[in-house]
């Protein structure tokens, strides 16, 4: 008995569904170029940071949320196809059911930020080595709270719903935490620090001065992250029936 | 030749005082009232039954699917959910299609990964003819082709029983015929198979046992043959002019006699016999032609009579 042998064809279908390949890859290497290119090196005022570090990271947070909720989309299928209850009654583990979710999430999202880098690095951004290591760090960190909602969106939304929910979902949620624009005082500023993308985004400040989140973003990403496994959970034990 | 059940399947599956009740915009619906089942190792049974008869409902509680109201059920002495933790269960759900962008062997190879004593991939794609479209993607299969993995995936898991919840409805007069030639195969391994269907010529041909359920429960239950003498009638024609129904209905295995012009109809509990006592006291009779009225006719007999418990369901 061998979960990992099902998380490898897991992963397996994931990158052979193109798919899914435009939203979390194509879209956000596609508006860097367009938005940072032009203007790389120029400082954005009150953050400290070029266009280029800035926007790596914003398109960044965009792309690895959209590969995350795109579980969801991948899950919503499956129970549209009654997979999930086939699954059920075989000895796949709850846990490792999720695990395998989870890690093909994770794939598609590394790759996204990889692209990012590359992207970024390629219009000037520099950082010690360390440093990219802190920042990849952080949006792994600050990806949980998302992993979780792929699961919980996947087994709560079908199929037709669940596309026009992450396009909307994430769009807000950029935009609320300064994606495309800095936000740095007002409403917007008190209210994006309680939101998990608000972190992912913040992952930026590595970039500056190697600190990316102070205790409040620790909190706010364990927060979320609870909530939205405990809601995951919820979902999947009640999703039993036919669809 | 018997197969002797392994210590592992001792028990076989008991389903006591099973009840399940779902709620519905009219008020609730009661899927299954009250089933006590006993199916022993080995054992190949058709549950049999219209569309809301509660077959499915019975299947996911035996799968674990679903929570009885109240009852019990046991699959080899374990509650169900332990039976499909423990790779004892293998079953092919009415509804579903396959996940795509895998192929046929790699999704088959999948499964069998989850099993602790899993079929080897290439003999289950053997078996259920897939072989020479291991290699394509489950998106671009046809629709008995699809049934068959779906099968495919049920059995590479080499469960000691096997559930197959109306297995044919997708495919074809061939199609069915060869579902049912790899049925009886993996059967013949000493496994026990409960299918349900509501295609009565397959229960006749496929099962040792039918299970015939109506309205949430269980109305008969016993040998295929069993159940069509049961109320199996057969019917007699023969020509035989101006003799009373009333004398034809009083000869031994008449059941009801009818007249239509010169042409008698009885219908008959026994039909040997009584086909020796009208030719022995009406030797005119001819054009003598009796035919089985199968289990279509047992399962109307037994199932299309008025629900008695319909009031007391809508009252609560």
């Amino acid at each position: 008995m061998n979960s990992l042998v099902y998380t490898r064809y897991e992963l397996l279908r994931t990158f052979r569904n193109r798919r899914f390949y435009f939203f979390s890859l194509g879209f956000p290497v596609i508006f860097f170029w367009l938005i940072a290119s032009p203007q790389h090196n120029k400082i954005i005022a009150d953050t400290g940071l070029t266009y280029a570090a800035y926007y790596m990271v914003s398109l960044a947070s965009f792309g690895t949320m959209m590969s995350m909720i795109g579980t969801g989309a991948r899950i919503a299928g499956e129970r549209q196809a009654g997979w999930t209850r086939q699954l059920r009654i075989s000895p796949l583990s709850t846990r490792a059911y999720f695990r395998a979710k989870v890690l093909t999430g994770y794939a598609m999202a590394l790759m996204s930020l990889l692209l990012l880098y590359v992207s970024g690095a390629l219009l000037g951004v520099s950082l010690p080595g360390g440093r990219w290591l802190a920042m990849t760090g952080l949006i792994v960190v600050g990806l949980l709270p998302f992993a979780a909602l792929g699961v919980l969106v996947g087994h709560l939304v079908n199929t037709d719903s669940v596309g026009p929910l992450m396009g909307g979902l994430v769009s807000i949620l950029a935009f609320l935490s300064g994606t495309w624009f800095p936000i740095t005082s007002g409403f917007l500023h008190s209210f994006g620090q309680f939101l998990p993308s608000w972190w992912l985004v913040q992952a930026r400040n590595v970039a500056l001065d190697g600190q990316g989140w102070d205790a409040r973003g620790w909190i706010t990403v364990a927060a979320w992250t609870a909530i939205l496994s405990a809601g995951a959970a919820w979902a999947y034990r009640r999703d039993t029936g036919r669809v | 030749m018997t197969v002797q059940a392994p210590a592992m399947t001792a028990g076989g599956i008991r389903l006591q005082g099973l009840v399940k009740t779902f709620g519905g915009q009219q008020g609730p619906i009661h899927a299954v009232r009250g089933i006590d089942l006993s199916i022993a190792a080995g054992e190949t049974a058709a549950l049999l039954g219209p569309n809301g008869a509660g077959k499915s409902t019975t299947i996911d509680m035996m799968l674990g699917l679903a929570k009885p109201d109240s009852g019990t059920v046991t699959v080899f002495g374990r509650p169900p959910r332990d039976a499909v933790n423990a790779g004892l269960t293998g079953a092919m759900l009415q509804t579903g299609s396959l996940i795509r962008d895998l192929s046929v062997r790699e999704l088959v190879a999948m499964m069998a990964a989850l099993y602790p004593d899993p079929m080897d991939v290439d003999e289950a794609l053997e078996v259920t003819g897939l072989k020479d479209i291991a290699k394509q993607r489950t998106q671009k299969l046809s629709g008995g082709q699809t049934q068959r993995v779906r099968f495919a995936v049920a059995i590479v898991s080499n469960p000691e029983l096997l559930v197959l919840d109306e297995p044919t409805v997708a495919l074809d007069v061939e199609g069915r015929r060869e579902f049912w030639t790899i049925m009886r195969g993996f059967a013949a391994r000493g496994k026990t198979v409960l299918f349900a269907t509501h295609y009565l010529e397959e229960a006749d041909a496929n099962a040792d046992r039918a299970i015939l359920m109506a309205h949430g429960r269980i109305v008969a239950d016993g040998p295929t043959t069993e159940i069509k003498a049961r109320v199996g009638l057969r019917t007699l024609r023969a020509t035989l002019a101006s003799v009373d129904p009333s004398i034809l209905a009083a000869l031994p295995g008449v059941v009801s006699a009818d007249r239509h012009g010169d042409a008698v109809i009885l219908s008959c509990s026994d039909s040997d016999q009584t086909v020796r006592a009208l030719l022995d006291r009406f030797p005119q009779a001819k054009d003598i032609e009796i035919v089985g009225a199968g289990l279509e006719a047992a399962f109307l007999e037994l199932t299309g009579e008025p629900d008695i418990d319909e009031p007391e369901a809508l009252a609560t």
